[in-house]
């Protein structure tokens, strides 16, 4: 669907139409656009390669990227007005469905700040679960990054592999808390539950096998030269021009700026665990790609620490202040005062302060943060997700500019953008 | 069966076009290359290795519409994206079947605001719906058959 060229036919109404649009691209595109020098190319809603329901419209001189306007909400839910009519407890489920490549990542951003806003406390076991699955869904996360990508540049197999292995990690998801991807499980004040107990061997035979499998992707890709042709040198971001456009996580770190909120503003313990944070050198698609790689392994190094951590330190998963946090479903029977509070919580939930407060995670995109402003009562005023894919969206004109159409593709792979992120 | 009974075996199987034709149409659904949100990257999971929807004779998505028989809704349906739901329904050439996967695509599922169209089934007809949020693969598979099944059943005087 081009929308320059105008029909040799079109019908009064049609070529009104039409010059409607054009006005309204006026300034937006070059003026060559508007005297029919360069095309006017419509890429998405619908587009395979689009990563979801983003569409954009691209000014082409030939082959070559003149312009590139995203045009974002094909995907808006309404999530940040819906868990203002919610009691805190309420509105996880509804992160879940955000990023939904990574929900523990949102579940988690969402209980910090809840946390902070209610000065609450969590258990150090509690923190280290919470540290094991923020690490799984980083590594789910970047499954479905690289058998996307890979698929996109025309390398159909790697996907097939992928997904192999994040069937696994879904399985583990699904043991903690009876759901594959919408977990609901890092809540605020804990978590739901402590590990079933054939968490851990599983976890530790995933272990085992994960590097070997990360060697597997690595022989398909790495060395492979198409996938270099189309990788190096393609979307190059300066340093400069990532941090201008707010880009984070591993898109800005492919640009060589070391910014890692693990390291940078440590939260759930991470200070305490020994990983380092992979740089790019060229920030191009192909540093980008080698750098989500990399995290692979220093996830397994920070997994393999949780793992030795959990197995020694035995506790509570769930804060033991009854007026946020409800009772074990084991403490209903036995206490009257415990059935209290679960009805309460359950029904009413808490009243927050009169407050507002920032708190920001590490996801497997970048820095997603939850901005909440309580009333005093017990739902939001306002809730807000600042979002590393409506970032890096924002930054797709300028990456692009000057590369090749067949680019665009490998771009947007490389920025990894999850729509309902952007749009939530 | 009669003529073989008289004639014995020839090497040939009697049977009705419509079961004929319903037999190939199975056989060979092809899917829309289309996702729209949490539900797709179940949609993904079948697709791939440990679920291996081929199995079905599935594994080829469609990228156009043109070439599509069968249009899986998988996620959340904006306001802003139905229209572009329905053109793509209207370019996909019959015979086309719609399956709504999840509860977002069937009746809005948890989302009862502004944003949300309440189930897909309000711009386009669906023949099978899968509950869930998001389904299991077991669930799109089930949901498949089912579809299987249903398209077995249709008769010739329908088609029209």
């Amino acid at each position: 669907m081009a929308v320059a060229a105008a029909p040799q036919e079109a019908s009064l109404e049609e070529q009104r139409r039409w010059e409607g649009d054009l006005e309204e691209l006026r300034g937006l595109v070059s003026e060559r656009a508007v005297s029919g020098d360069t095309m006017l190319l419509n890429m998405g809603p619908h587009h395979p390669s689009t990563h979801g329901v983003l569409r954009l419209l691209l000014e082409l001189d030939g082959e070559q990227i003149v312009t590139c306007l995203p045009d974002i909400g094909f995907l808006h839910t309404g999530i940040e007005k819906s868990i203002e009519d919610k009691s805190y407890e309420k509105a996880v489920p509804l992160t879940d469905r955000m990023d939904y490549l990574s929900p523990m990542s949102n579940n988690m951003a969402y209980a910090a700040a809840v946390e902070k806003l209610l000065d609450l406390d969590v258990p150090e076991r509690a923190q280290i679960i919470r540290v094991t699955c923020l690490e799984l869904a980083r590594c789910a996360s970047h499954l479905v990054w690289l058998g996307t990508h890979a698929i996109d540049m025309g390398a159909m197999s790697v996907l097939l592999y992928a997904f192999r292995e994040r069937e696994r990690i879904l399985g583990m998801f699904e043991m903690l808390s009876g759901q594959r991807m919408m977990s609901s499980y890092i809540r605020p004040g804990g978590l739901w539950r402590d590990v079933p107990s054939d968490f851990l061997p599983t976890l530790k035979q995933f272990l085992n096998d994960f590097p070997y499998k990360v060697d597997d992707y690595e022989a398909l890709l790495t060395k492979n030269p198409i996938w270099k042709d189309r990788s190096q040198g393609v979307g190059v971001v300066e340093p400069d021009v990532a941090l201008a456009y707010g880009m984070t996580g591993p898109a800005l770190r492919g640009s060589g700026v070391n910014w890692d909120l693990r390291k940078a503003q440590p939260y759930s313990g991470y200070e305490t665990y020994d990983f380092n944070v992979p740089l790019g050198e060229h920030g191009d698609v192909y540093d980008r790609y080698l750098i989500r790689i990399h995290e692979f392994r220093e996830s397994m190094k920070i997994l393999q620490q949780a793992v030795a951590r959990l197995e020694r330190t035995p506790g509570p998963t769930r804060s033991e202040n009854r007026k946020y946090c409800p009772p074990l479903r084991s403490e209903l029977g036995q206490s009257m005062e415990a059935v209290i509070h679960h009805f309460k919580l359950w029904t009413y939930g808490y009243d927050a302060p009169d407050d507002e407060i920032y708190s920001a995670i590490e996801s497997p995109r970048g820095e997603i943060g939850c901005y909440i402003h309580g009333t005093g009562a017990n739902k939001p005023r306002r809730v807000h997700f600042k979002t590393p894919s409506f970032m890096h969206i924002s930054a797709l004109p300028v990456i692009s500019q000057g590369y090749l159409l067949a680019d665009m593709v490998a771009i947007i792979g490389s920025v990894d953008i999850v729509l309902g992120d952007c749009d939530r | 069966m009669g003529v073989s009974e008289k004639l014995g075996n020839l090497g040939v199987v009697t049977t009705t076009v419509e079961q004929a034709v319903n037999w190939a149409r199975t056989g060979a659904m092809w899917p829309l290359l289309f996702g729209l949100a949490c539900c797709a990257i179940e949609y993904m999971s079948s697709q791939a290795s440990s679920y291996d929807l081929s199995r079905f004779g599935m594994e080829l998505n469609r990228a156009t519409p043109r070439q599509a028989d069968l249009l899986i809704v998988s996620g959340r349906l904006t306001r802003k994206m139905a229209p572009v739901v329905r053109q793509l329904y209207d370019q996909m050439a019959e015979p086309k079947w719609v399956i709504s996967m999840g509860d977002c695509a069937s009746c809005g599922g948890v989302y009862n605001n502004y944003a949300i169209v309440q189930g897909v089934d309000e711009i386009i007809p669906v023949d099978v719906y899968i509950a869930g949020c998001p389904p299991r693969p077991e669930q799109l598979l089930h949901g498949i058959l089912t579809l299987h099944e249903k398209v077995k059943g249709e008769r010739i005087a329908d088609w029209a």
